[in-house]
């Protein structure tokens, strides 16, 4: 501790640095106190405002170099959630965050108020969330907690969304022994709003009344912004009891009251109380009008006895919000929040002081200039080493399988390819009577309620690749939620990040956020798809083992009429399939590479923006035009794995031949090359598709036809669709059921 | 007074959750086990200081909401508060 | 025809079965209030899916002691027709206009996904556009579905012909690999005595559009409209 900060009477050294704060913001917090020592309370509300999680500290110099504007954009990061315009005065909010450290300690109720955590985030800008989605890795599956995490955290998932309301419309699982210690859990939501009707968190005014509404206020989840910016060790798992419970049932009423109130105009700011509470609302709605506030936290509703101010700001408690109200108007919304059975308190009032204060039982217990608070957190220009490129691996450092058949089935049987429906059968995808394309395919799409607008919703990222080579694999996991949404026929329109990395203070984890965000930069400006919202979430380390590098993207798009869209299904038997796209048989950093020969080696698949964007473009007019309405496009896994993934959808089997005869089978069968799709189309049409294609540039071939009852590739190999379906869906319930 | 209430699905209905824990509690090497069966408990805290009346009360509220006599019982423990 | 739809605070099935509705009446559907003493007159009720109040303690539990519940036994007693589904499936039989009752699904997990049913009766005014033996397809999204009754009241059930659908394979055959809950007999709904209440767990307004994949759930409504209308 630096001699020259004063402490309070009772705060300690190890105090400061339990709360997360090292000497020099110490005394960063004493300069902005004007040269005093911060109260405990005081203290508190500085170590939640300032910890990464709130604060963005180590993240903010690298976040500003993505692009977040667009003439499709109209609210950009910064607000709760992003905004893109859809037309007819519609506008879609979304946003998705991490809840990785809540979900490790306590899966279902961790992921459970991550969930409700995202809504939230969406309806407080007065949208009615219509998708949820989410990205969640795990630790190896032989790994003892894996299994309990899994279940946790899906039926925690489950159980918010399914009696919310919401429907959970896909998202990603994937498993890896780099998250063994530190899951993910990223959930996403999507809401619809009125362009005219959009509510922001800014409490401009003074005078203007401050108002609690909600679930009343416990000990839950105090500290829980400082513990999601802390490295696990082995004792974490004590932490249990900071962990915050949701009640999905609350959350759906504090959703239609909040809606039913937005309707009229009393509304002048609002906010929901997440991360750091009544603190970090407080605080930047404040900031954000640029006003002063004083609370009186004697009118906090309280849970609990005796609660004392510090924990009274801290408390996570779930399903709250902060309001600004326009003078006079208390009634009116009491009202509305009574009938639904909720608690609304006027609790304080904006003010001129520009200081967040605070009084309880006649004390004042805060008194901190807002602007030192929201926006002097310290930055830091974090050192950072960005991994040179690895070389392109040769053909001999990815030799040929025994059987191309039995390499077939044992990818599509394992865990990171094999079918989710597990998972998704957990979710209420169906509810709100608008889930047009169902989870399972390359994007869900959903219907803009009582239009004939669809929205198509993805996310996205592979981490192995961002290991390999932070610069492309951050390009790659926008170029693939871009394509993810292409096949649909959706035209992306913007998409919100959820940076998941190990601890920034090692230079090395550091050249990982930074070539990840460069390579994200460059392929969202390339394809004109800007980051309207997003969430980092670093320190995802025990004992000194970081996860893989997960910078999750998620990506939205929208679908004019959705009767002109395309599922990830081969159409019928005897349709042609086309495939458009480079055939370059990259086996580096490939699922081949991993699972069946067992090494990572080698640099990933080359990202080329420009034929990402002419590829997709292509796929998408022809979809449009009603050409086409059986599109996969090709990832994990490769060209045989997406032709399997399609044949498997219709139950109708395929032949397709090799095409390239410089490259290997088995490099053309499980390359990862980008930028490809797969075209399932009547035979007449593939005529004029394929010479619409070399017209324009566009790399294509034909690639086989729809046939039977089996997957068969020129030279021999035949797998009987019984025997994929079998391996492709027994792997997750098999694994999930043995005890 | 406070009330206590247990309910429990009653013998013969199927209890998927109660056979579930018997199979965890197997396969973490509990032996010896014939049968579990879960159920949920209630605290009522109770103005009432008559224990026949508050009784008579809690049955009420059981008969009413607190069990489906389809498929539950339920049992009423009194303790002073 | 009229139809009236009691929306509970955590029903969220209640706007789906109002479109199902619109779509086959021509016209909106009243939307009551739980706290609603009264339904206005009507020609069917219609409790809808969702979790009425978070479903805590048992399903449908506490929705059953609701102020409206009260009319929505005096009018189903007096012969107005009642739609129970899901959710409102469970609210029938905690409020005793359905007999048994809804256990946890027997793999103790939420389930979301499209199941095939068989028609066992094409005599009501629910069923009337269907055909006895029919297969049909309509997703069920529930976590306590597993319907129970004991050995004399599924007797009943039985040879009073009550059972509405059951869980089948696609080719009608009712066997234990289509039960998706563990219901007993493979009961996917019931009717009462005069077939003028239906309860059950599949969810006929999600399967009623061909761009949400199908239409047999439609049907029903549709059955509805032309005795009612």
């Amino acid at each position: 501790m630096t001699t020259d900060s004063p402490m309070a009477e009772g705060i300690t050294p190890e105090i400061i640095a339990e709360h997360g704060l090292n000497p020099r913001e110490y005394a960063a917090v004493c300069d902005s106190l004007g040269g005093r020592a911060p109260s405990y309370t005081e203290l508190g509300v500085f170590s939640v405002m300032w910890s990464e999680h709130c604060s963005y500290k180590s993240s903010r110099v690298w976040l500003a170099k993505l692009p977040t504007t667009g003439p499709q954009v109209i609210c950009g990061p910064g607000e709760n959630a992003g905004i893109v315009d859809i037309g007819d005065g519609q506008a879609a909010v979304f946003k998705m965050e991490s809840h990785n450290h809540p979900s490790y300690i306590e899966p279902y109720q961790g992921a459970a108020t991550g969930v409700g955590g995202i809504m939230r985030d969406v309806f407080t800008m007065g949208a009615r969330p219509i998708a949820n989605m989410n990205a969640l890795r795990f630790g190896s599956p032989e790994h003892p907690k894996t299994r309990h995490l899994v279940s946790g955290v899906v039926s925690g998932i489950g159980g918010y969304g399914n009696c919310i309301g919401v429907p959970t419309v896909g998202g990603e699982v994937n498993f890896d022994k780099s998250y063994d210690g530190n899951i993910l859990v990223n959930a996403m939501c999507v809401g619809l709003v009125d362009v005219d009707k959009i509510f922001y968190a800014a409490a401009s005014g003074v005078g203007n009344p401050v108002v609690y509404v909600g679930s009343k206020t416990g000990r839950d989840g105090i500290h829980g912004a400082t513990m999601a910016s802390a490295e696990f060790d082995d004792d974490s798992e004590e932490k249990r009891p900071t962990v915050q419970v949701g009640d999905p049932f609350t959350e759906k009423l504090l959703l239609e009251a909040c809606l039913e109130l937005m309707a009229g105009d009393a509304i002048i700011g609002i906010q929901d109380m997440g991360a750091a509470g009544l603190t970090s609302s407080g605080v930047e709605m404040a900031d954000k009008g640029g006003v002063g506030v004083e609370l009186n936290l004697d009118l906090v509703p309280c849970r609990e006895e005796e609660m004392t101010a510090y924990e009274m700001l801290l408390s996570e408690s779930q399903e709250r919000m902060l309001m600004v109200l326009t003078p006079g108007r208390e009634d009116e919304a009491q009202k509305i929040f009574e009938k639904w059975g909720l608690d609304f308190s006027v609790i304080g009032v904006t003010t001129d002081t520009g200081h967040f204060v605070t009084r309880h039982k006649g004390e004042i217990k805060t008194d901190i200039p807002l602007d030192t608070l929201a926006n002097n957190a310290p930055k830091y220009n974090r050192l950072y080493t960005i991994a040179a490129a690895p070389a392109k691996i040769t053909l001999e450092e990815a030799p040929a399988p025994n059987s191309l058949k039995h390499t077939l089935l044992k990818l599509m049987g394992s865990a990171d390819l094999c079918s989710r429906r597990w998972v998704w059968e957990q979710y209420d995808h169906m509810v709100m009577g608008d889930t047009v394309g169902r989870p399972g395919g390359d994007a869900a799409v959903v219907r803009i309620h009582g239009t004939d607008k669809s929205l198509a919703i993805t996310t996205d990222v592979t981490p192995r690749y961002v290991a390999a080579d932070a610069i492309e694999g951050g390009k790659q996991a926008v170029a693939e939620t871009w394509r993810n949404l292409s096949a649909t026929g959706a035209t992306p329109l913007a998409i919100t990040d959820c940076m998941n990395f190990g601890n920034p203070e090692r230079s090395e984890i550091m050249g990982q956020f930074a070539g990840a965000i460069r390579g994200m930069a460059e392929a969202c400006e390339a394809l004109s798809y800007p980051v309207v919202s997003g969430n980092v979430s670093l320190y995802n380390e025990t004992n000194g083992q970081a996860i893989l590098p997960t910078p999750a993207i998620g990506g939205i798009g929208l679908i004019k009429d959705t009767e002109m869209r395309a599922s990830a299904a081969i159409g019928a038997e005897g349709d042609t399939l086309l495939l458009i796209g480079p055939e370059r048989g990259h086996l580096g950093q490939s699922l081949y590479q991993r699972d069946i020969i067992g090494t990572a080696k080698g640099a990933p698949p080359p990202v080329d923006l420009e034929e990402e964007r002419k590829n997709g473009t292509f796929v998408r007019e022809l979809i449009a035009a009603g050409d086409v309405s059986h599109v996969h496009d090709c990832s994990d896994g490769g060209l045989w794995v997406a032709v399997a993934e399609m044949a498997l959808a219709a139950n109708i089997g395929a032949d397709i031949s090799l095409g390239n005869q410089d490259l290997p089978a088995h490099a053309i069968l499980f390359g990862e090359d980008q930028a490809r799709y797969i075209l399932s189309v009547d035979k007449a049409k593939s005529l004029e598709i394929l010479e619409d294609a070399r017209e324009n540039g566009i790399e294509i071939r034909e690639l086989g036809f729809a046939h039977g009852d089996s997957l068969h590739v020129e030279g021999g190999d035949e797998v009987k669709l019984a025997d994929l379906r079998k391996a492709h869906e027994s792997w997750l319930p098999d694994y999930m059921n043995t005890v | 007074m406070k009330a206590l209430v247990k309910v429990t699905l009653k013998n013969g209905v199927l209890d998927p959750q109660g056979k579930a824990i018997h199979q965890a509690l197997g396969s973490l090497g509990f032996d010896g086990i014939d049968q579990v069966r879960q159920g949920k408990l209630i605290e009522i805290d109770l103005n009432e200081n008559d224990e026949a009346k508050a009784h008579a009360q809690v049955e009420k509220m059981c008969e009413k909401l607190l069990a489906n006599m389809v498929i539950e019982n339920y049992s009423i423990e009194l303790e002073a508060s | 025809m009229k139809a009236a739809v009691i929306v509970f605070p955590g029903s969220n099935c209640d706007r789906d079965v109002a479109v199902s509705l619109k779509d086959a009446m021509g016209c909106d559907a009243d939307m009551v209030w739980h706290g609603d003493a009264e339904i206005p007159k009507t020609d069917l009720i219609v409790l809808p899916g969702g979790f009425s109040y978070g479903d805590y303690l048992r399903c449908g539990a506490m929705a059953a002691q609701s102020p409206i519940m009260k009319d929505v036994v005096t009018k189903a007693n007096s012969g107005v027709p009642v739609l129970g589904i899901c959710n409102g499936f469970q609210l029938l039989t905690e409020a005793g206009l359905l007999p048994g009752a809804m256990l946890r699904n027997a793999n103790l997990k939420y389930l979301c996904k499209d199941v095939h049913l068989r028609v066992e009766r094409n005599d009501t005014i629910f069923s009337r556009h269907y055909t006895q033996g029919d297969v049909i397809k309509i997703p069920i999204a529930h976590h306590d579905g597993n319907f129970f009754a004991d050995a004399k009241t599924l007797a009943q059930l039985e040879d009073r012909n009550l059972i509405a659908f059951r869980y089948c394979d696609s080719g009608g055959k009712i066997t234990d690999e289509a039960n998706p809950n563990g219901s007993a007999n493979n009961i996917a709904g019931i009717y009462n005595e005069n077939g003028t209440i239906l309860g059950l767990m599949p969810h006929p307004e999600r399967l009623a559009d061909i761009q949400l994949g199908g239409v047999d759930g439609k049907t029903m409504f549709s059955s509805l409209v032309e005795t009612l209308h």
